[in-house]
């Protein structure tokens, strides 16, 4: 087993953990706390699988701009943790845990019916400037889309969010 | 050339934190925890695409880990502004709330 295999599994331990703890939390705050390092985990795979550009891109917009705009959103609301009862907790969870463990299952299981094909992952990475290139060469339309994708979504935020005291509504 | 460890190995990572997103949707019935759970499911399946990416030595998958990272935020953006906005209206966060047509 090489160091990236190491490194590989270590993280994929880490990435799961803290997203699993995230899930679970019944305070909010702690939720996007245990979130926040399961995405910096998920940037230093991405760096570890060739991808330093969007690694750093995870770290940014999920990792920062996204949590950071949960934790606002938190403190705005003023939430209370959920109390402890257990009856509707094992209620909640168990149908969702067996439906993703069958899903599970199955995904795993086609995996290893197909394992002929994907072989081990060869150790490139795809600089910047390349990935760049490539997509605004290839993907010029798909980022315009996004763009234009972003500005509506901030037009809607703010049409959702203004304060609509004053006028009735 | 370093190999790091098998394709099946890495999708399985990816299934699991999808599936970890999707029963946090499902099971949780805080709003912004169900929205938490989405952007869960949204980053598993960016991992996806960069090991496909990398499987087959091709950018377009880590082209459209650009595309996933945009819907989310926007995604994040609109959704927190409904929460807020229905917040305000109804005074709740608890999705089993939400049952009236004219509230």
């Amino acid at each position: 087993m090489s160091i990236y295999a190491i490194i590989f599994y270590l993280l994929g331990a880490v990435i799961v953990a803290a997203t699993a703890l995230a899930i679970t939390r019944r305070n909010l705050m702690h939720a996007i706390v245990y979130l926040v390092l399961s995405f910096i985990g998920t940037a230093l795979l991405f760096f570890l699988l060739g991808a330093p550009f969007l690694a750093v891109l995870e770290v940014v917009i999920y990792a920062g701009a996204i949590m950071v705009l949960f934790l606002f959103i938190v403190m705005m609301l003023e939430i209370k943790p959920e109390e402890r009862t257990l009856g509707p907790w094992l209620r909640q969870w168990a149908p969702a845990l067996a439906l993703s463990g069958i899903c599970l299952m199955i995904m795993v299981g086609f995996l290893f019916l197909n394992a002929g094909g994907p072989g081990p992952l060869l150790l490139v990475t795809a600089s910047p400037l390349a990935f760049g290139r490539f997509l605004f060469q290839k993907y010029w339309l798909g980022v315009e889309i996004a763009s234009f994708l972003l500005f509506v979504a901030l037009v809607g935020a703010l049409y959702l969010g203004r304060d609509n005291s004053t006028t009735g509504g | 050339m370093a190999t790091i460890v098998p394709y099946s190995h890495m999708l399985i990572l990816a299934a699991i934190l999808f599936l970890l997103g999707a029963g946090c949707a499902v099971a949780r019935r805080n709003l912004i925890m169900i929205l938490i759970g989405v952007e869960v499911m949204l980053s598993a399946s960016g991992l996806a695409f960069i090991g496909a990416a990398m499987h087959w030595q091709q950018l377009d998958g880590q082209a459209f880990v650009i595309f996933i990272m945009a819907v989310a935020a926007s995604e994040v953006a609109v959704g927190l502004a409904l929460i807020v906005y229905s917040q305000r209206r109804t005074g709740s966060l608890n999705a089993d709330d939400y049952d009236l047509m004219k509230g």
